[in-house]
């Protein structure tokens, strides 16, 4: 049940991809969600599918673990695919009713759901294969230069790091709530939506009185240990572009001239 | 009673990181019973503990509770968790109602009791804790002390009219006071209303000084069974598992190593001091 969202859930590894400079992974997830919106037919998903699925296959992460992922926000895919379906205006393939089906509607959906999938896994990919601190510090170098206009970047990755590492926590705070509760009889399965609603209550004011009382406590032992954002820090693992992040940036970047040719001469 | 066979469950099936929590565990609990429960931390203890009211269902073996078999799917999870009431780990984070008489409510009402019914159950069971009702109902719960939320978070599930009782770790973080009042009280509990009592500590001499029963689960499995005298006189092998003793049992062993003559099966300081101011008088 609640432990299933993968997404933002680090999956252990040692594999090519995970040793990768965070720095590479976070701005290649990014460019790679540009393209998949710069492509714009099937041949293109195709150059994204094999990237993708080299990336699966070399972080050894198993698909059952991916697939979890996905499940989610399965609803969000077929709404999508529903709206797509129905609201576009074209040549008329079936009809029932008010509701008819068009051709271009259909590709239309299809297109948009393939789009979907690949950036859901796509995102995925990248918090699976980096640690929520690897991501952060990532973010963090990757924001720097903009420090000179002013924007707090170490802040702003500390605040990430902090909102990552509570996901787990919270998720297990949750967890907890809802045995207790259930132990004394609560029932979240049954009755219609506003029942359910009201059912949540239980849960909910017990988790954000814990929010709190955690996000205290952290405080206080960060406050202990003179914690200051503004003085230079170091960092006990560095990152380092080495070999290996050179060769997945020119991989990365022939993708890129892929997409960007299939649309130009295409 | 309650009849525990071959409970197996394990956590994260399939995935890398599966783990098997319980092992083939079979135990049997006589009624009126109050049983300890001890093990290192990450034993299985609480894993066995959420199964015996349903929260957790075992990948094989069943729980039969006075001839109900709780693991069956046909079972109501109402009647399972009327019959067997669960306080968890720092009871008080589960608080949520805007009155102490409200939250203490919440388990009653969901068993679809008349009003009147739970009213009287709800001044009956923080009376039960030892809080005075009339003094506390309308307050905020979020205003009492450490002590006494859980006070009031154990009502709520007492106002259930559980058959059976079960307590993990039911004064972890608090002061040697409310220790100790916490496990008066729960004592208590035990002789006026309930039929079986299982608690779960790390304090051997709580364990050594209340229960009928101990059960020591290590790495999933049950490792010991029996009262705490036979259970505490297997000194090396609770060490191995990382186990303490009681300070009496363990005093006693120690000057039994000096060569002093004394019975093994010392549980309570009191004992302890009987036995040595004996064998001294010789």
């Amino acid at each position: 049940m609640i432990r299933d969202i993968t997404l933002g859930q680090f999956y252990p590894g040692n594999s090519v991809i995970h040793r990768l400079d965070p720095r590479v992974k976070i701005l290649a997830t990014l460019l790679y969600i540009v393209a998949l919106f710069v492509v714009k037919d099937f041949t293109g998903f195709i150059a994204a599918f094999v990237l993708l699925e080299a990336v699966i296959v070399l972080s050894k992460v198993p698909r059952k673990y991916i697939w979890r992922g996905l499940r989610p926000v399965l609803i969000i895919i077929f709404f999508t695919i529903a709206v797509n379906m129905f609201m576009i205006k074209g040549d008329i393939i079936w009809q029932l009713g008010f509701l008819h089906v068009t051709r271009q509607g259909l590709r239309t959906a299809e297109f948009m759901a393939v789009r979907l999938i690949l950036l859901i896994i796509g995102s995925t990919m990248l918090t699976l294969t980096t640690r929520p601190i690897g991501l952060t510090d990532g973010i963090e170098a990757l924001l720097s230069p903009f420090k000179k206009i002013g924007l707090p970047a170490h802040e702003l990755a500390m605040m990430m790091t902090i909102a990552l590492r509570f996901i787990p926590t919270l998720l297990e705070e949750t967890d907890k709530i809802i045995k207790a509760q259930q132990a004394r009889g609560a029932d979240f399965e049954s009755g219609n939506i506003l029942r359910r609603a009201k059912a949540l209550i239980p849960i909910l004011v017990p988790l954000f009185i814990s929010a709190f009382r955690i996000a205290q406590d952290l405080a206080m032992a960060m406050e202990a240990r003179c914690y200051g954002g503004v003085v230079k820090r170091t960092r006990m693992n560095a990152m380092k572009f080495a070999g290996r992040d050179l060769i997945a940036s020119i991989i990365f970047c022939v993708f890129l001239a892929v997409v960007v040719l299939q649309r130009v001469l295409l | 009673m309650i009849e525990v066979k071959n409970l197996t469950h394990i956590y994260n099936e399939g995935l890398p990181h599966e783990s098997v929590a319980l092992d083939d565990v079979s135990f049997r609990i006589e009624d009126r019973s109050f049983v300890g429960v001890i093990g290192h931390t990450g034993s299985g203890k609480s894993t066995l503990l959420q199964h015996l009211n349903g929260l957790l269902k075992p990948e094989s073996g069943t729980i039969v509770i006075d001839g109900v078999d709780i693991t069956d799917s046909h079972t109501k999870m109402l009647d399972i968790r009327r019959r067997v009431g669960l306080v968890f780990q720092y009871p008080e984070y589960q608080l949520f109602e805007e009155t102490v008489a409200k939250d203490v409510a919440f388990g009653p009402t969901n068993l679809g009791l008349e009003q009147e019914e739970i009213d009287a159950r709800v001044r009956e069971s923080i009376g039960l804790v030892g809080l005075d009702y009339d003094c506390l109902k309308d307050k905020s719960p979020f205003e009492l002390s450490g002590g006494q939320k859980r006070r009031v978070a154990i009502a709520g599930v007492l106002a259930m009219k559980p058959d059976i009782l079960v307590l993990d770790e039911p004064t972890a973080g608090l002061n040697p006071k409310a220790h100790f009042d916490i496990l008066d009280m729960v004592s208590d509990i035990h002789e006026r209303e309930n039929n079986i009592t299982i608690f779960v500590s790390h304090n051997m001499n709580d364990i050594a000084r209340m229960s009928d029963q101990v059960l020591v689960i290590d790495k999933g499995r049950l490792a010991m069974d029996g009262t705490p005298s036979e259970v505490f006189r297997r000194e090396e092998e609770l060490k191995a598992m990382g186990l303490a003793l009681p300070d009496a049992t363990e005093i006693v062993s120690r000057l039994r190593k000096r060569g002093m003559e004394l019975p093994a099966d010392c549980l309570t300081i009191g004992q302890a001091a009987d036995a040595i101011a004996a064998a001294l008088g010789k």
